[in-house]
């Protein structure tokens, strides 16, 4: 194996694994608030299509990406409006969503099919850093600023979250929400704005996939990234720092299940990622209670002030 | 108990039969309206969209028989699920284990050598037994390592789905096939009788009816069916009752994968006659199954019921396809809009809403 093998490998999975730590991130703040959200599969295809379809018509993937992270919200919105007003199961609104984000956008995007964008997002070379021997064009080189920004947005999340007033009202909320309420925290609003700020992120770690990555847009292009954020949010043990080198190491897996055709079936290699996910949270559960990654308490449970 | 005008709002514990009914009713409807905005977006005239869905499906022999059969996955798949959603084992994976049975009945139906007659049984033995050990892992994981069953069952869709993509890309592609991603036909031997002139494959659909009563006679008159719905509806009481978490959830994973993977004996062996790929085989009728379950409110016979609403829903889109010009997507969004107006109206179904009665008190 040779060092330019090793350097674009690098480099590629810092690219693929961008959605996943755009769309983990906004997971891991849901789920802190105690919202599981399991459209993030609809949130980031119709994220994609959104953002494709306005750059490609307003010729600017700035625009895209912005129109892709409202659509997130509208869409992660909907879902807070059902499971945290109308108390709906969780689960299955999540589930609803992602049914009716994938038929919607790929009904939408029948007439895009196909077609490159005019305009993707360029990349950029980090000036003086890119220099590095092997360093600077596996990391510095061939990136879009979306690389960057995640994570630096997974540093300032993690600051927020274990080290400011907002992270413990956020954090409280999500692990006992009448004691939150008890202490004047609005649990309806924090949980709200922490939905939201998951489909932001989602819709954006979409539109990156058809804005930026690919450029273009095909039905279904998301092929499953949503549920591998899922399971990165709970392997990530609910904390910003750790989904970003989670999600490299599933960026990873996927550019190596396309790099790796040459000797492998290419069938078998796509199923890889997915089987890493299992064995990756079935491994932790080995660890005992060290390893064990703890939910937060009220995961799950719609809060209703004076029951329980 | 809150007071809105001159009406009363006050909470009820267990709705009675005929407002669970008249709420999922209504869900579907506000559901039929919202898809009518739908179709309206995509410059079709609503009027004019369920006028024909209802004259090609309801009104013909042809549209009468292609509900029933898309039907039969779903029955089977959602039977299945009832019994696992009575568990509250979240068992996503319907689609997966149904590609598993049908990559084991087209196993034994193209390879393994056994007399005619013994064919078809085998092969709905062997998809049983595929789909029953696909689905137990996630619930051992779940019970031995804490992994959650949502995310297990997901993946092993994909896994399963990209196995079968590799059978008929690699190993199990049909030399008589060229170039075509498909294993050879099965031998006559291995295929399903019709009913004449459709394609319903009257043995799957008569499996799937059989299975729903067992299924509910499981839960309402057997040890097993108390134990998964006291582990369902309170774990706490489960555990000190001793009950066995890794007993109850197995073997209601086995049942449950059991009979989502008949669901694609029977479409490899009823409709295809060969291994395809996935998407051919199922068109997500093991997700779609996740909302027939939930609509029949955890009754497997009611499952029946709302698995034939869905093969009306899989035929309307089939027949929007083609005389409408809309891309058969629209069903995703169907089903979507379902499931939503359908968990929103659970909350109704909990309160009560009245007149206020003379003198009663303000409150």
């Amino acid at each position: 194996m040779d060092l330019g093998w090793l350097v674009s490998t690098v480099s590629r999975a810092l690219a693929f694994g961008v959605p996943l730590l755009w769309g983990t991130l906004g997971e891991i703040y849901a789920e802190r608030s105690g919202v599981v959200n399991l459209g993030v599969e609809g949130m980031m295809i119709l994220g994609a299509y959104a953002g494709f379809a306005v750059a490609q018509t307003l010729g600017h993937p700035g625009w895209g990406l912005l129109a892709a992270a409202a659509v997130g919200v509208v869409a992660a919105v909907w879902h807070a409006f059902l499971t945290v007003t109308l108390r709906a199961n969780q689960y299955v609104s999540g589930l609803a969503l992602t049914l009716f984000g994938l038929g919607l956008a790929g009904l939408l995007g029948r007439g895009w099919e196909g077609r490159p964008l005019r305009v993707p997002l360029g990349t950029i070379t980090v000036p003086s850093l890119a220099e590095i021997p092997v360093l600077g064009p596996m990391l510095f080189v061939d990136q879009t600023i979306l690389t960057y920004l995640g994570i630096l947005l997974a540093v300032v999340l993690w600051v927020v979250l274990f080290r400011t007033r907002w992270g413990i009202a956020i954090r409280s909320v999500g692990e006992s929400p009448a004691t939150a309420d008890s202490l004047g925290i609005n649990v309806t609003v924090v949980r709200y704005l922490c939905v939201a700020l998951g489909g932001l992120l989602a819709g954006v770690g979409g539109g990156y996939l058809s804005v930026a990555y690919r450029p273009s847009w095909t039905e279904g292009m998301t092929a499953g990234m949503g549920w591998i954020v899922i399971a990165l949010t709970i392997f990530a043990s609910w904390d910003p720092l750790q989904a970003i080198w989670g999600a490299f190491f599933f960026g990873a897996l996927y550019h190596l299940s396309f790099r790796l055709q040459a000797y492998v079936s290419p069938e078998l290699l796509k199923l890889m990622p997915y089987a890493f996910a299992i064995l990756v949270l079935a491994v932790s559960g080995f660890g005992g209670a060290r390893w064990r990654r703890r939910a937060p308490g009220s995961l799950g449970v719609p809060y209703v002030r004076g029951e329980r | 108990m809150k007071r809105i005008g001159p009406f009363i709002v006050e909470r009820r514990l267990a709705p009675p039969r005929h407002v669970v009914f008249g709420v999922s009713v209504l869900a579907v409807v506000v559901a039929l309206l919202l898809a009518a905005l739908v179709f309206w977006a995509y410059g079709v005239s609503p009027w004019r969209a369920y006028a024909e869905i209802g004259r090609g499906t309801l009104g013909t022999v042809d549209g009468l028989s292609d509900i029933v059969r898309r039907a039969i996955p779903l029955i089977l798949c959602g039977v299945g699920l009832t019994l696992a959603f009575r568990a509250q084992f979240w068992n996503i994976g319907a689609e997966g284990q149904l590609l598993a049975g049908a990559v084991a009945a087209s196993g034994v139906a193209l390879f393994v050598p056994v007399p005619d007659g013994l064919r078809l049984p085998l092969m709905f033995l062997a998809g049983f037994g595929a789909g029953a050990l696909w689905a137990v892992i996630p619930a051992l994981l779940r019970v031995k390592l804490q992994v959650n069953e949502v995310i297990s069952t997901l993946m092993m869709n994909y896994i399963m789905a990209y196995i079968v993509e590799w059978l008929v890309h690699g190993p199990w592609k049909g030399p008589t096939m060229r170039g075509f991603a498909y294993t050879d036909m099965f031998p006559t031997a291995a295929r399903l009788p019709l009913i004449a002139g459709t394609r319903v494959h009257w043995p799957t659909l008569g499996v799937g009816v059989v299975a729903a009563l067992v299924v509910g006679l499981i839960l309402s008159r057997t040890r097993l069916g108390y134990e998964v719905r006291v582990v369902g509806q309170s774990p706490d009481a489960a555990r000190y009752a001793g009950i066995s978490f890794t007993v109850v959830l197995s073997l209601a994973m086995v049942i449950s994968g059991g009979l989502a993977a008949l669901a694609g004996v029977g479409e490899v062996a009823g409709i295809h006659w060969r291994l395809r790929s996935p998407s051919h085989i199922s068109m997500g009728y093991g997700y779609t199954a996740i909302i027939v379950a939930w609509l029949a409110r955890g009754s497997p016979i009611a499952a029946i019921l709302t698995a034939l609403l869905f093969g009306l829903i899989f035929a309307a889109g089939d027949l929007m396809k083609t005389t409408l010009g809309l891309p058969f997507q629209i069903t995703g969004v169907f089903n979507g809009l379902i499931l939503f107006s359908l968990i929103s109206s659970d909350l109704l179904m909990y309160w009560r809403i009245r007149w206020r009665r003379r003198g009663e008190a303000w409150t």
